[in-house]
């Protein structure tokens, strides 16, 4: 750990950039933090749903008539429950996210839901799921966007044609749209280059691995308003999405959220909600879904499967000339790919005077796609990170040097558009090139591979209220839920602001009800926006307090001022008011002490990383051991450093995740194989080194502390972090994920001209 | 469903003669994951864990005998055996993680049929026999012939594993299991093997067994290597020569693998190759590691 209790970015911080126990952490190592699956209400049914075992196929009819009248079944519900968005002038993406949670006249992947039971255990309500006869009309699939690109593809939606083509499109297609940027003149760049690298790459699909799975319980009344808990990464979102499905307004559902056992983007979106809702409408009784490992896999949201293809050149003295790239993603079942934030990402890091990139939103019969930590960003890294270690090898410099020769700063002109503010990019890989790490000496079979990422960081709306209690000691209420310690954080922020010990300082996440508006957790945006709206209802009541303070002096309010948690008169006259005594004495200075600030962001501060991995490479077996790996992340301030290094470390550790064992491994005929984390590998922790942290700060002169975000560029690099390493170690390019034993194998042995698979 | 627990080998015996619907289990580590998955439906499980027979460890002038429920981690955690049978008790230690070895045992690991489970080579290249229970009174085979395909058994109706017979080891021998998995731990072998070597006293190899794990329908003798070994100085075993390479031809040769989620039929070959050669090592370096001793029954006697 590189950090010190001392932040750099400000020392005089009292509370900001210190480590307090994580104030949930208690709880969740003794079993008593409750989780979306852990509420229980009196008369409540356990839920099931029916999914399809097609991965594309159309319903011709549903007999519920065998389930309904099986024991301790209450409700049974299908897609005709669910009232027609389309018919009702709802948006196209409304009426797809409708027909995802549950089907209507087709199945377009294995595990879609198509019915839902609601009885009195959950053995009766599997039951009489499966007693439900569907009778299905098979149809053709696609599983790849290459599959899904052919000209003869089967069509998963009917009508829907490719955006963003000029002239528009007369035929469908399972391309949803087309993006592009450009600058510069292509040729040119490339005639400029003394050297010139063209790779293809794929990933595959993977899950964000939360070991939580989706749960929800409702509690609909008949007078059409409806109680909701649920684990999400944001229950105003969720109260939304559920309304919008229901045809309902948002404000008849009570949204509560539970304590998240992980989300990484996967949980902003619902499936359980709406259906949980209907049922317990339909039955009078509450209803809890909980979803299988298996359903987790099969019917959530994984992240994109891609293809890419990058060309870039560069001058023997290490200026990058142009770059050419193309890219598809497989969206899943509906549009909706992060394709467009994978161009947006591709070349941001790096000032480049010619490109184009290409991207294209496909649709095949997998589950659609969800956000997951960066989203778009790794895999458009894994290509571009991969294609600049070959061309800096290729002109003899250093990998961390041509990435300095061509790092955007202050003032360079994003790939994606507008002009980057204050970044950290140069520090962080600064921070590599100067670790020790990066001078070790390595054995036989190991190498060292280098990667950088870029992640916009978002704002968007937050709300939060902070009220002073009786006793002096602080409630922060805000509607963001905690995936990553912003309740810590939010505490140091108040705790900063009104010059109190943070143990002074509770944060709670409240209900749809008890708090303003906030979106999703997400975009690495909480402790920048969420943070900003607590740290100005500390000032209104820091405001507040002096005026009450000013009043009990009978003083102008300019000539008290809040030092150390305590009001006091700039020339020392008065005896200073504690927030503790100014509390007590609410009742005769104005009543109880209590601000809100609503906004929406401005200001966010892009992060970047550059990470260093270090491989040891089997060449009988292809087993790749990660021996070492460093992460340098610019982070503005590090409100919490342990956190911080935690959201580090852990972005790192997905990555490794996939870019050695992680996929999505689907049948030809559709079917996914490994819906369980016996055969989705994500690492366990003897498969890693300590990820160390180099926590660079770069304050974000936007936000009062300096937050930029932390989230997610960590898992942005490792792919092609690992891959590099991978190639220094064998001399042998892996260009497909994962690099799993037997993929490194086979490539070692074509390379050694054995033929390989 | 019922829950059964019997407290001795004739009562459970009496049990599951009543009970054809009745399925026996040791730690249930397969078990319970196949009855949340739905792939089995017993009407009563037969605990035989409440037997103190088969959670027993012993060891006599002739050899051990090791009950069938034994924990793994009694095993691991048992100093003699270790040192005895390093290869046997490291294959053991491999099944599941520090949690599950309290309840997985060597039974419930070759009676569950796996072709990947870790312990079978193991037990086959030390050549333990099992006790088998049944209808008709006991019967003692050895434990190559229990498995006959993934999921079966050769045990008839109301048949169950009691537990092994391990007969010492003989003077400059050596065992060793290794797998590969793509992770370091919690996975199920791509390929596993074992293999245990004799030396005489000059160093030349008198007796050799070799076998693969999850590269067949069942466990894998793979004789062609044994006959390759036999009468090879453990000098050209340890330097890699002419002995080796048939050693890891003829395991690739022995495999009869398939394509599926976990490895290609290419990749499992060719690593039966490389791990065959490793375990050969690492048992020869192991036999003459003993320099000469064989195994004192008499102070192995009564460890439990």
């Amino acid at each position: 750990m590189t950090v010190t209790d001392e932040p750099t970015a400000n020392p005089g911080y009292k509370q900001v950039g210190t480590r307090p126990i994580r104030p949930d952490g208690l709880d969740k190592v003794t079993g008593k933090a409750r989780f979306g699956a852990d509420l229980v209400l009196p008369g409540m049914l356990e839920g099931a749903v029916l999914r399809s075992p097609h991965p594309h196929a159309t319903i011709v009819a549903i007999d519920t008539s065998a389930a309904e009248a099986m024991p301790g079944v209450h409700a049974v519900i299908t897609g005709a429950d669910f009232p027609d968005l389309a018919a009702n002038g709802a948006r196209p993406d409304d009426v797809l996210m409708s027909k995802n949670v549950m089907a209507r006249d087709k199945v377009l992947y294995e595990g879609h839901p198509v019915a839902a039971v609601a009885a009195a255990t959950r053995k009766q309500a599997k039951a009489a799921a499966a007693a439900i006869d569907v009778t299905y009309e098979l149809l053709p699939h696609v599983l790849t966007v290459e599959q899904a690109m052919a000209d003869d593809a089967p069509i998963l939606h009917e009508g829907m044609r490719t955006r963003g083509l000029d002239p528009a499109p007369e035929v469908d297609s399972n391309i949803a749209s087309r993006i592009t940027h450009e600058r510069g003149d292509l040729d040119q760049g490339f005639a400029d280059a003394d050297l010139v690298v063209e790779r293809s790459f794929t990933t595959k699909p993977v899950h964000q691995g939360y070991i939580e799975p989706h749960a929800a319980v409702a509690d609909a009344s008949q007078d059409g308003r409806a109680n909701l808990w649920c684990s999400s990464q944001g229950h105003f979102s969720m109260r939304t999405s559920t309304a919008k499905v229901l045809g309902w307004e948002p404000t008849r559902i009570k949204v509560t959220p539970a304590e998240i056992g992980g989300g990484f983007g996967g949980k902003t979106v619902i499936y359980l909600e709406p259906l949980a809702t209907l049922l317990s409408l339909r039955s009078g009784r509450p209803v809890r879904l909980v979803m299988d490992r298996d359903e987790v896999f099969r019917a959530s949201g994984p992240a994109s499967g891609t293809s890419l293809r990058v060309k870039v050149g560069v001058t023997e003295d290490g200026q990058l000339t142009a770059a050419d790239v193309w890219m598809a993603f497989e969206a899943g079942a509906n549009p909706g790919s992060p394709v467009g934030a994978a161009g947006m990402t591709v070349l941001a890091p790096y000032d480049i005077p010619n490109f184009f990139v290409e991207g294209f939103d496909v649709v095949v019969n997998k589950p659609r796609v969800a956000a997951y930590r960066a989203p778009g960003a790794p895999m458009a890294a894994f290509a571009v990170e991969s294609v600049l270690d070959e061309l800096a090898a290729g002109i003899g410099i250093d990998p961390v040097e041509l990435r300095l020769r061509n790092a955007v700063t202050e003032g360079s002109q994003a790939a994606y558009g507008p002009k980057f503010p204050v970044i950290g990019f140069v520090e962080t890989l600064e921070a590599i090139r100067d670790h020790p790490h990066y001078q070790t000496e390595l054995g036989p079979n190991q190498g060292r591979g280098v990667a950088a990422g870029f992640w916009f960081n978002a704002g968007m709306n937050s709300t939060a209220t902070v009220n002073v209690n009786e006793d002096g000691n602080l409630t922060v209420v805000v509607g963001s839920p905690d995936i990553g310690g912003s309740r810590s954080s939010m505490c140091l922020m108040a705790a900063e602001e009104l010059g109190i010990d943070v143990g002074r300082v509770n944060a709670i996440v409240a209900d749809t009800e008890t708090v303003g508006f906030n979106d999703v957790t997400g975009g690495s945006r909480v402790t920048l926006a969420t943070g900003a709206a607590v740290v100005d209802a500390c000032r209104q009541i820091k405001d507040d307090l002096r005026g009450r303070a000013a009043k009990t002096w009978d003083v102008e309010v300019d000539v008290v001022e809040w030092v150390d948690g305590q009001a006091q008169h700039v020339d020392g006259s008065e005896t200073p008011l504690t927030l503790g005594e100014l509390a007590a004495k609410w009742g005769r200075t104005g009543g109880p002490i209590s601000a809100t600030a609503a906004l929406n962001a401005r200001g966010v501060g892009p992060a970047f990383s550059t990470q260093v991995c270090d491989v040891e490479v089997d060449p009988e077996t292809g087993e790749v051991t990660v021996l070492r790996y460093t992460t340098a992340q610019d982070a503005g301030t590090a409100i919490h450093p342990s956190y911080v290094e935690g959201q580090m470390q852990g972005g790192v550790v997905q990555g490794i995740g996939w870019a050695l064992n992680e996929e999505y491994i689907y049948s030809d005929d559709g079917h996914l194989e490994n819906p369980g984390f016996l055969d989705y590998r994500v690492p366990v922790a003897s498969d890693l080194p300590m990820i160390d942290t180099v926590v660079v700060e770069v304050p974000n002169p936007a936000h009062p502390y300096g937050v930029r975000g932390v989230g997610e560029v960590g898992i942005v690099p490792p792919l092609a972090a690992v891959g590099n390493a991978i190639a220094a170690a064998t001399g042998v390019r892996l260009t497909d994920l994962p690099m799993s034993p037997p993929r490194v194998l086979d490539a070692i042995n074509r390379a050694a001209g054995d033929g390989g698979d | 469903m019922e829950y059964l627990s019997p407290t001795t080998v004739e009562e459970a015996s009496e049990l599951l003669a009543a009970r054809p619907d009745a399925e026996v289990f040791a730690g249930a580590t397969d078990v319970i994951p196949q009855l949340r998955a739905g792939r089995a439906e017993p009407g009563a499980l037969v605990d035989l864990k409440g037997i103190e027979r088969l959670v027993s460890v012993s060891a006599d002038d002739a050899g051990w005998t090791i009950g069938a429920a034994t924990p793994t981690a009694d095993l691991t955690g048992n100093a003699q055996l270790s040192a005895e049978f390093p290869g046997l008790v490291e294959a053991a230690g491999l099944i599941g993680s520090d949690q599950i070895q309290n309840r997985s045992s060597l039974g419930g690991n070759l009676c569950n049929a796996s072709p990947a489970a870790d312990s079978v080579p193991a037990m086959v290249v030390n050549d333990m026999r099992a006790v088998v229970a049944g209808p008709d009174g006991t019967r003692t085979i050895p434990v190559v012939d229990v498995t006959t395909g993934p999921g079966s058994t050769s045990l008839g109706p109301g048949e169950f594993v009691v537990e092994f017979q391990l007969d010492h080891r003989p003077a400059r021998t050596g065992d060793a299991y290794l797998r590969l998995i793509p992770r370091t731990e919690m996975d199920i072998a791509v390929v596993g093997a074992g293999a245990r070597l004799s030396f005489d006293e000059a160093g030349v190899c008198t007796s050799a067994a070799v076998a693969l794990g999850a590269v067949a329908p069942t466990v894998v003798r793979v004789s062609d290597a044994e006959s390759a070994l036999v009468g090879t100085a453990a000098s050209d075993i340890l330097g890699n020569g002419d002995a080796m390479a048939a050693v890891a031809a003829a395991a690739t040769a022995a495999c009869n693998p398939i394509d599926d989620k976990r490895g290609t039929v290419a990749y499992r070959r060719q690593v039966a190759g490389v791990l065959a050669r490793r375990a050969v090592t690492a048992a020869t370096e192991r036999a003459l590691a003993t320099n000469g001793a064989a195994t004192d029954g008499a102070a192995a006697n009564g460890v439990s």
